[in-house]
């Protein structure tokens, strides 16, 4: 059984803001859901409320961190970027602040629908010249990700789990290096996210089926080390799957189609992700399942990829962790 | 299935019926949206059994399983708009811009008779299109909202095209308080102003809530009434509670203005055993099968009926 770790990112943003006394917490009124109530409540003197006014809030950031200051904001991901995109460029971005922003429930992670799901975040937010974006797949990562991003001279946008997050690494999560998860070489995997369980769900079953995986897992989106990408795709026979909780226009897939093209490594690649198109609201496995972002959906595009029949089927797949709708880990059932 | 009448009840007891079916979905899925039937169960009530001019609904009874987002390969997707009513230029149209009083909508689309009680029964379950922050494709829904602060916007486009045509259907738009912190609200209500809808008015309802508290302790908005009526709008401030006082407001002339009515609501109305959770009422959940058995007690007895049975929990 997998080690949940709750409320990591609570812990770990208290922790390093109080050695750090330059981070300041921002909130847009989403204080519980993105689990710094316990921070707001014990050091209100590093706390800004700034209620649901996020554009004012990128902005209002910027000027902190002209005053020298790294703001850290906590909202829902895609409030943080749809509609505050503009003051995101030209308060932040542009002059290179150190802001730190904490997007939460990345992707379908969230049953709220099209309003609440960020799907191209990490489109979005590669384009952005001077950006630096990171994704949390595990506990660890969660833990890690405060120090990692605060290191960063310049601006930095990081999808963050929270509630129960399931412990996968016991090395915290370094700037710019990917994790080597299986060193197979039929078929390489690349995911980051959540959809690095998925994966890890589907490995025994490949072992059993005989099929030689080579699985990277990412945390750091951009900048993109394409150079270690090619190398291991090009250990691998029959070419590459990615598998993302985004678009994957412009997401990791994207990005890896870029890097192979960029290196001249005639291998094919297939995207997994939202296909274009937006999802709705439902449960993580049921809208994993749906927009074919599971391990199934891997078994299967390994197959297309190799032209083999594993023969694996649900039954074969490691277990489902089904997530509760109603947890006091929660602030709400989003 | 005849449709009844619009007001074939009384709006009190649509009121009424929507605190009690809220609550009996907040216990039995133990949690919710529940504060917000509090605070918005007469507006709604009133918003369909009286005010709006709509007509009979064009989807079915038991809502369709979700059928798809929009694209150009969904040539069948539908929004649903269809719960109130056929958008014929003499009927009103009604956006609900806190998606999240989803469930409160949905209650009263069953007491008003636009919905089966199974409605209910698939409310946020996978497949299902009557989701939890309502979506474009849920029942009443007929435009996404979930991301405050755009539905006042939309309604005054919507309403400035209609008066265009010729159509004498309103464009009515139910607020929440929270939205007055988003700026787009503010250049919304000056558009309207400026190009001098009328035939658009909102009901906010002014519980003093959001997620993290109250808005008092969150980011204080100041007073609403004069920063609507100096951005243009002709504002009317009732008790949220008092439904002579809505059909009033309602009753208000504004010619060349938007009209916003500020209906002051109160996040316990109906149900003062949450009382003691204040400030934290957003999202009513209960921590142990104890609390939540106190809760059912405490509130059915202010609803008037019996406790919520419980199955196996
Ligand atoms: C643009 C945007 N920012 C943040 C949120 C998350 N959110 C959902 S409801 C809410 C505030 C709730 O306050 P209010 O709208 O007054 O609703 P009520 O308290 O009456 O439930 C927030 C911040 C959102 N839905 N949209």
């Amino acid at each position: 059984m997998v080690e949940l770790v709750n409320r990591p990112y609570a812990t770990a943003f208290e922790a390093h803001a109080l050695a750090n006394p330059d981070v300041l917490c921002l909130s847009a009124d989403l204080t519980s859901s993105c689990e710094i109530d316990g921070f707001r409540d014990r050091h209100p003197d590093r706390f800004l409320s700034m209620g649901m006014a996020e554009q004012n809030m990128l902005s209002f950031a910027g000027g902190l961190g002209l005053a020298g200051y790294r703001p850290f904001l906590h909202s829902f991901g895609v409030f943080l970027y749809r509609r505050p995109y503009d003051q995101l460029m030209a308060s932040i971005a542009y002059p290179r602040r150190k802001v730190r922003l904490m997007g939460f429930l990345p992707g379908i992670t969230t049953p709220g629908g099209m309003t609440h799901q960020a799907i191209e975040d990490i489109s979005v937010m590669r384009a952005i010249p001077n950006m630096t974006v990171l994704e949390t797949g595990d506990a660890t990562e969660v833990e890690s990700i405060c120090a990692a991003a605060d290191a960063v001279d310049g601006p930095v946008y990081c999808r963050v789990l929270r509630g129960a997050v399931p412990r996968l690494f016991d090395t915290p999560l370094r700037l710019g290096e990917m994790r080597v998860l299986a060193a197979g070489s039929d078929v390489l995997v690349v995911t980051a996210g959540i959809t690095t369980e998925e994966a890890i769900r589907a490995r025994a079953a490949f072992d059993r089926a005989g099929v030689s995986v080579r699985h990277l897992h990412l945390s750091t989106l951009k900048p993109f080390d394409a150079a270690a990408i090619v190398a291991h795709a090009a250990a691998c026979r029959y070419g590459v799957v990615t598998l993302e909780n985004h678009l994957v226009a412009g997401g990791i897939g994207s990005m890896v189609a870029e890097a192979l093209a960029e290196a001249g490594l005639a291998r094919r690649l297939i995207r997994l992700g939202l296909q274009d198109t937006y999802a709705h609201g439902g449960s993580r496995a049921y809208l994993m399942g749906y927009y074919g972002m599971d391990a199934m959906a891997l078994v299967r595009a390994v197959e297309r990829l190799t032209g083999l029949q594993t023969g694996i089927d649900e039954a074969a797949l490691g277990a489902v962790r089904l997530e509760a709708v109603h947890s006091v880990l929660k602030a709400e059932a989003l | 299935m005849p449709h009844p009448l619009p007001n074939a009840r009384s709006t009190e007891d649509v009121a009424l019926g929507i605190r009690r079916r809220v609550f009996e979905h907040v216990i039995r899925n133990n949690g919710g949206y529940l504060s917000q039937a509090c605070s918005a169960a007469e507006q709604l009530a009133f918003l369909y059994n009286e005010a709006l001019t709509l007509g009979p609904p064009t989807l079915p009874m038991i809502p369709q399983p979700f059928g798809g987002v929009p694209s150009a390969g969904n040539p069948d997707y539908v929004t649903g708009a269809g719960y109130n009513g056929p958008f014929a230029p003499h009927y009103d149209r009604l956006f609900i811009a806190p998606a999240h009083y989803a469930l409160v909508a949905y209650a009263c689309l069953i007491e008003v008779g636009r919905m089966a009680p199974e409605g209910l029964e698939m409310f946020n379950q996978d497949g299902s299109s009557v989701e939890m922050i309502g979506a474009e494709h849920s029942p009443g829904m007929e435009v996404h909202n979930g991301t405050l602060g755009i539905g006042f916007s939309t309604a005054a486009g919507l309403a400035w095209g209609r008066k265009r045509r010729g159509d004498s259907g309103q464009v009515c738009v139910f607020m929440s308080d929270g939205e007055v912190q988003e700026g787009q609200t503010w250049e919304a209500v000056q558009a309207a102003a400026h190009h001098g809808i009328d035939n658009l008015w909102a009901l906010m309802d002014v519980n003093r809530q959001q997620c993290d508290g109250a808005m008092e302790s969150v980011m204080t908005v100041g007073d609403i009434a004069t920063k609507l009526r100096d951005f243009g709008a002709v504002v009317a401030e009732i008790d949220a509670h008092d439904l002579g006082a809505l059909r009033q407001a309602k009753a208000e002339p504004h010619p060349g203005k938007p009209l916003i009515i500020l209906a002051h609501s109160s996040p316990t109305q109906g149900m003062e055993t949450l009382r003691p959770r204040l400030p934290r009422l957003h999202y009513v959940r209960f921590k142990s099968d104890a609390e939540r058995d106190a809760t059912n007690a405490g509130i059915a007895a202010e609803l008037g009926i019996a406790p919520i049975t419980l199955g196996d929990h």
